[in-house]
């Protein structure tokens, strides 16, 4: 059917465009215009001495750092669970199934505070942590508040000293402080995974898999010959949306992180910077945010566009 | 030769059964771990100085404010989205326009926006050194720091989801149900009432509830511009304010909070039983395969 016969067959073109056109405007573009606006008024050396601050790239090594770590854990997990969900009969599953949504269904603000009591000193996991010699909140609190403590990257020039977004020495010092952040965040990140790969799963075909079977092959020769390959795509586009989400999360993570120096993500320095009224450090800090963000949007659809065409 | 062995050993079946229940194990302790835990926490957090402890921290008139706030805020953004969402999705699903992608691209643009940053864009358009800021206050209006800026917030953070659910729904239906109505001399709206609205009732329901989770339960955005005005802050900035108030003890917080999570856990079921009864229904219209997109 033509382009011309289905617009008069179908009512309601101008309407729907017109309306679509200018809710989307509205509520999304011109905000986003503003913040690309305020940021283009500063020069690129004002730009880049906020974010060049040994605050900010902390910040920013955190945030990546944590939500890259957590969002490759919950590859393993949101597999083990996913393979279980399509393969697997056993009794609750559909309350196991229904529960994979919690985090988001669960107001991230409570997901903070529940995670804070479960991982503090006299919580279920806290206790049991602490029992075993490992540091819980309080105490990493205590470890960052000492006097003589020194920020976790007292020579910090530039991005050339080290790549690795966590530095190691610090990651002994208080070891669980970013550990907390890592929580939260593979709890919003779960379901972005178990998601993605449960239709993924779904829709493999088991002939393949007998074939190769039939042809000598074990089980785990099967698994990571033959299944794991068809996942990578779904693997992939799962680990992405749980990164995203990572980056941008606040609310789960500002319990159960403290707001300290050392343990600030970069949706907390944003706030911090507006709540001082230094409206040009925000929108600096969150524009690279947010296009980070944008990148990693644009690499999901890549990957989520090239396995469809696959598919077809 | 293994191929048979999977059929003709039993001690071979035994393994596969054992390795089974390890991975269902194993599996089952992630969840419990991670999800199950952090529910069950505060309810027992909640609950865990008796019922009277737990009743005096939720009978508060600033918790009372702040759960009428909450509902009149997703009140509204709730209802605007789904209208916004049956547009887009009738948009982009029914005709071929260029631009088409562009749109759907566009509308996928808050998930991937920190709500943090989407309170900063709001403030930077209504703030006192805003766009408009200095207009606002001459005009005597409020947005920032007021009901319009935290429904605004909370618009642009659900702003996908009921747009989202209908997209792929819609597309996998195609137009020849419309098409054929038109013919049969059904007006526009006609043919969107009995037509599209049937096919499309359980994908909408399904959009409109994680719309309205995330409204209800939105927090950095919020948080941004709100600005901890007594008054004007929702059930999850109420919780975060009661958890910074009591050091002494988290029962108070974790009571306001449990609230919240009850109306997780009625949302996560309500869901469970939609998603059922949309599978049900594809299976009895024997429309295989095209509705997979819901859950």
């Amino acid at each position: 059917m033509s382009l011309a016969t289905q617009r008069r067959v179908l009512p309601g073109f101008g309407l729907s465009l017109g309306f679509t056109l200018f809710y989307v405007s509205v509520i999304v573009l011109i905000p986003l215009g503003a913040l690309f606006a305020k940021s283009a008024e500063m020069s690129w050396s004002d730009f880049w001495a906020i974010i060049n601050s040994r605050q900010v790239m902390a910040a920013y090594r955190l945030t990546l750092g944590a939500s890259f770590i957590a969002a490759f854990i919950n590859v393993f997990l949101g597999l083990l669970i996913a393979w279980v969900l399509v393969r697997y009969a056993f009794p609750m599953k559909r309350f196991v199934d229904a529960l994979i949504d919690l985090p988001f269904a669960l107001p991230t603000a409570v997901a903070g505070i529940a995670l804070t009591t479960l991982y503090s000193e006299r919580g279920w996991i806290g206790r049991w942590l602490t029992a075993r010699g490992y540091a819980t909140k309080e105490r990493w609190e205590q470890s960052l508040t000492i006097q003589s403590f020194t920020y976790p990257w007292p020579d910090w020039q530039g991005f050339g000293e080290s790549w690795w977004p966590i530095g190691v020495a610090w990651y002994k010092k208080i070891a669980l402080a970013p550990l907390g952040v890592v929580i939260a965040l593979m709890f919003v990140g779960l379901p972005f995974v178990v998601r993605t790969l449960q239709p993924v799963l779904q829709d493999l075909s088991r002939e393949v898999e007998e074939a190769s079977a039939s042809l000598g092959a074990t089980r785990r020769q099967t698994f990571s010959r033959v299944i794991l390959p068809q996942l990578y795509p779904a693997l992939l586009a799962g680990f992405a949306l749980a990164f995203a989400r990572g980056l941008g999360e606040y609310g789960s993570v500002i319990f159960i992180s403290g707001n300290l120096p050392a343990t600030q993500i970069a949706p907390q320095l944003i706030i911090e910077k507006l709540e001082e009224y230094d409206y040009a450090g925000a929108t600096a800090v969150a524009s690279v945010l947010l296009v980070i963000s944008f990148i990693l949007l644009l690499i999901i659809n890549l990957i989520q566009r090239q396995s469809v065409a696959r598919a077809g | 030769m293994q191929t048979l062995a999977r059929n003709s050993s039993s001690d071979s079946r035994r393994s596969i059964t054992a390795a089974r229940w390890a991975l269902i194990l194993a599996a089952m302790g992630v969840v419990i771990i991670m999800l199950v835990l952090p529910l069950v926490v505060i309810f027992a957090g909640a609950l865990s100085e008796g019922w009277v402890a737990y009743r005096s921290a939720i009978v508060d008139p600033e918790t009372w404010e702040a759960i009428k706030l909450t509902l009149l805020t997703a009140g509204i953004a709730v209802p605007l989205n789904t209208l916004f969402g049956i547009a887009a999705a009738w948009l982009v699903t029914k005709f071929e326009f260029p631009g088409r992608s562009l749109i759907v691209t566009v509308i996928d643009l808050p998930f991937s926006i920190s709500p943090v940053v989407a309170g900063l864009m709001l403030v930077l358009i209504f703030g006192a050194q805003g766009w408009l800021g200095s207009w606002l206050e001459a005009h005597d209006l409020r947005v920032i720091f007021a009901l319009p800026g935290i429904v605004l917030a909370t618009v642009f953070i659900t702003f996908p989801f009921v747009a989202r659910e209908l997209i792929p729904l819609m597309q996998s239906q195609g137009t020849d149900e419309e098409q054929a109505a038109r013919l049969l001399g059904a007006r526009g709206w006609q043919t969107f009432w009995r037509v599209t609205l049937p096919n499309i009732k359980w994908g909408l329901l399904y959009g409109v509830i994680l719309c309205n989770a995330r409204a209800v339960g939105e927090f950095g955005a919020v948080y941004v511009v709100s600005g901890n005005v007594s008054g004007q802050i929702t059930l999850p900035l109420r919780v975060e304010r009661v958890y910074y108030a009591s050091a002494v003890s988290i029962v108070p917080a974790l009571a306001v909070a449990s609230l919240m999570a009850l109306v997780a856990v009625i949302t996560l079921f309500v869901k469970a039983v939609v998603e059922w009864k949309f599978k049900r229904e594809l299976r009895e219209s024997g429309v295989a395969e095209s509705g997979a997109n819901v859950g």
